[in-house]
């Protein structure tokens, strides 16, 4: 069943554009990988899902609802979850409560949204630092705290920004770990990753950008084998 | 073992949303001192004194809820103080409308008078919504100067006689009470928002708004009604000023000093903080006071320098305010003895 629906999404700031007719779909319960080089429109194509951006042209579905022309907060409401490339946690709030600000949205109840705050720390592995301070993480610390607040608001579909950049290769299989946690309570995950190895392994196809086209889809195998990839990360011969 | 964990984690975060002991403690003797006061003490003066703290940290506790939890600093609140005492003393000298009546109306007005200017002010961001409402108060001041049916630059006078019918008393304890209660009852929203979702609303949009965007909070929603409880409770205040000086005009209640103080209370106490205004209004009217009655009478403003200068101290030497020096002493304290517990035991 398809979750997701890009449909011919162009995005111009100006005369740059960012995305050009690009199309693709997310199937519920899939891990979609959105890569490309740098400045290929990746975050763009992000940010008009979630609705911070408004495709300049084209239309975005979530099971029959069109996504594009809401807002942000809307977008949230039915079931869009989002992190951030820079993780942006809310630096004078603990942890736990970073959590409580996603889980009050569904139920109001403050202790409610303290239980389910400190599950979903768990399930992030950052229990432990419940009342820790934000601001006292580190970074990998805080990448994982927004992927659990994210998955307060109960979405149905998470959009990761660069979860793993910057993370060392055993951070990178503790996030790696989190993503087939969350899969597998049946949250579908689209990320955009640089770390090759992060998502090459977990990803049940791969989408690739660049200047702002779709140059190639399919699952991990066939797109790393893929002449125009190649190309396109490594330069022509 | 997890489970156990689990299960300590969870007292641990049960805990920590109560105060403590002692911190009760203090808070019911703070309490009890307060509402005997001007029972052991008579003097007019000193209950003058002690009215002018309730009455300035009440107006830092409003002005917390949109500046310091919400993060919009607004330096146009005078704005709302002045709509709060012209309100309700029109109504009460024009239209015979009862105080208890009057004054409610003028809090509404304020807050849905905040609703216009947020709708427009709220588009800007940081300084620019600061000088945005610095306007906003402007225009409102000007127009209240030359509104004749308001009593223009000459002001309007209450009677002098009343009682608890019309809230005007000939001596100043029922006002000390007044001040007392309104101070409690905007605390005790405060602290219903605090404990609430929205306290956890209004923090994420003042760290980060685009992240509490994606959580689902609208932004321009939850500013607003920021705004307009702030307002509400500030015009309030406006109205109790004016039954207690019987004289209002647009030079007292919508003076932009009166904005700029009633966020310096706030911020010298500690943004963002139930007991900060508090301790804030405390500490500024202290200073205030002291400074008349040492260096006031010179004639060339000494004591207002002085002001200026110890303001300055503080901001420079305690950024976070009172309470964020205090909490800062406190947890330093509480780590040193953890160090020690921790190398007694190894």
């Amino acid at each position: 069943m398809t979750l997701l629906r890009v449909e011919k999404v162009s995005k111009h700031f100006g005369g740059i554009c960012a995305n050009e007719d690009i199309s693709f779909d997310l199937d519920a319960g899939q891990i979609v990988g959105l890569i490309g080089p740098n400045g290929a429109g990746k975050t763009t194509m992000f940010n008009c899902i979630a609705g911070y951006a408004h495709p300049t042209s084209g239309k975005i579905w979530l099971n029959d609802k069109e996504v594009s022309g809401l807002r942000p907060d809307q977008c949230a409401r039915i079931g869009i979850g989002r992190t951030f490339q820079v993780a942006r946690t809310f630096q004078s709030m603990s942890a736990l409560e970073n959590v409580m600000v996603g889980a009050v949205l569904e139920n109001r109840n403050v202790p409610t949204a303290r239980e389910q705050g400190l599950h979903l720390l768990d399930l992030v592995g950052l229990a432990r630092f419940a009342e820790k301070s934000a601001a006292s993480m580190t970074i990998s610390e805080q990448r994982r705290l927004a992927v659990a607040r994210a998955l307060a608001i109960k979405p149905r579909l998470l959009l990761m920004d660069e979860v793993m950049a910057g993370l060392n290769p055993s951070e990178v299989k503790e996030m790696v770990d989190t993503v087939k946690k969350i899969r597998n309570q049946g949250i579908s995950c689209l990320i955009v990753e640089h770390v090759l190895e992060g998502i090459m392994p977990i990803a049940d196809k791969i989408v690739v950008l660049d200047y702002g086209r779709k140059i190639a889809e399919g699952p991990p195998q066939l797109v790393s084998n893929d002449p125009v990839v190649i190309s396109a990360y490594l330069g022509d011969e | 073992m997890t489970q156990l964990n689990q299960q300590s984690i969870l007292g641990a975060a049960y805990a920590s949303s109560g105060y403590k002991w002692s911190t009760r403690f203090l808070l019911v003797f703070l309490l009890g001192f307060v509402i005997i006061f001007p029972i052991i003490e008579k003097s007019p003066s000193h209950q003058n004194f002690v009215i002018l703290v309730l009455m300035a940290a009440q107006l830092g506790v409003a002005w917390n809820i949109i500046g310091g939890y919400a993060g919009q600093v607004s330096l146009g609140q005078a704005a709302f103080y002045g709509l709060g005492a012209y309100t309700s003393t029109l109504l009460f000298t024009k239209f015979g409308i009862n105080p208890w009546f009057a004054i409610p109306i003028g809090g509404l007005l304020a807050a849905c008078i905040s609703l216009a200017v947020g709708w427009s002010c709220f588009r800007l961001k940081g300084h620019y919504f600061a000088m945005a409402t610095i306007a906003v108060a402007e225009i409102i001041q000007i127009v209240f100067t030359n509104w004749d049916f308001a009593g223009g630059a000459v002001g309007l006078n209450l009677p002098m006689e009343g009682g608890w019918k019309f809230l005007i008393f000939n001596d100043k304890e029922p006002y000390y009470y007044l001040a007392l209660g309104l101070l409690l009852l905007t605390l005790a929203v405060n602290y219903g928002i605090e404990k609430s979702f929205l306290g956890y609303y209004l923090r994420a949009i003042k760290d980060e708004p685009d992240a509490a965007q994606s959580l689902g909070v609208n932004l321009s929603l939850y500013k607003q009604i920021a705004f307009a409880i702030s307002s509400f409770f500030t015009a309030l205040g406006g109205s109790l000023y004016a039954h207690k000086e019987l004289y209002i005009d647009p030079a007292s209640v919508l003076h932009t000093g009166l904005s700029i103080k009633m966020a310096l209370v706030s911020i010298l106490g500690g943004v963002g903080t139930l007991s900060g205004p508090v301790i804030g209004a405390a500490v500024l009217t202290f200073i205030e006071e002291g400074t008349r009655m040492l260096f006031g009478g010179s004639g060339k403003g000494t004591d207002l320098i002085i002001y200026a200068a110890l303001i300055v101290v503080i901001a420079v030497y305690y950024p976070s305010g009172v309470v964020g020096w205090v909490r800062g002493y406190l947890s330093k304290r509480a780590a040193i003895r953890q160090t020690r517990l921790e190398g007694r035991s190894a």
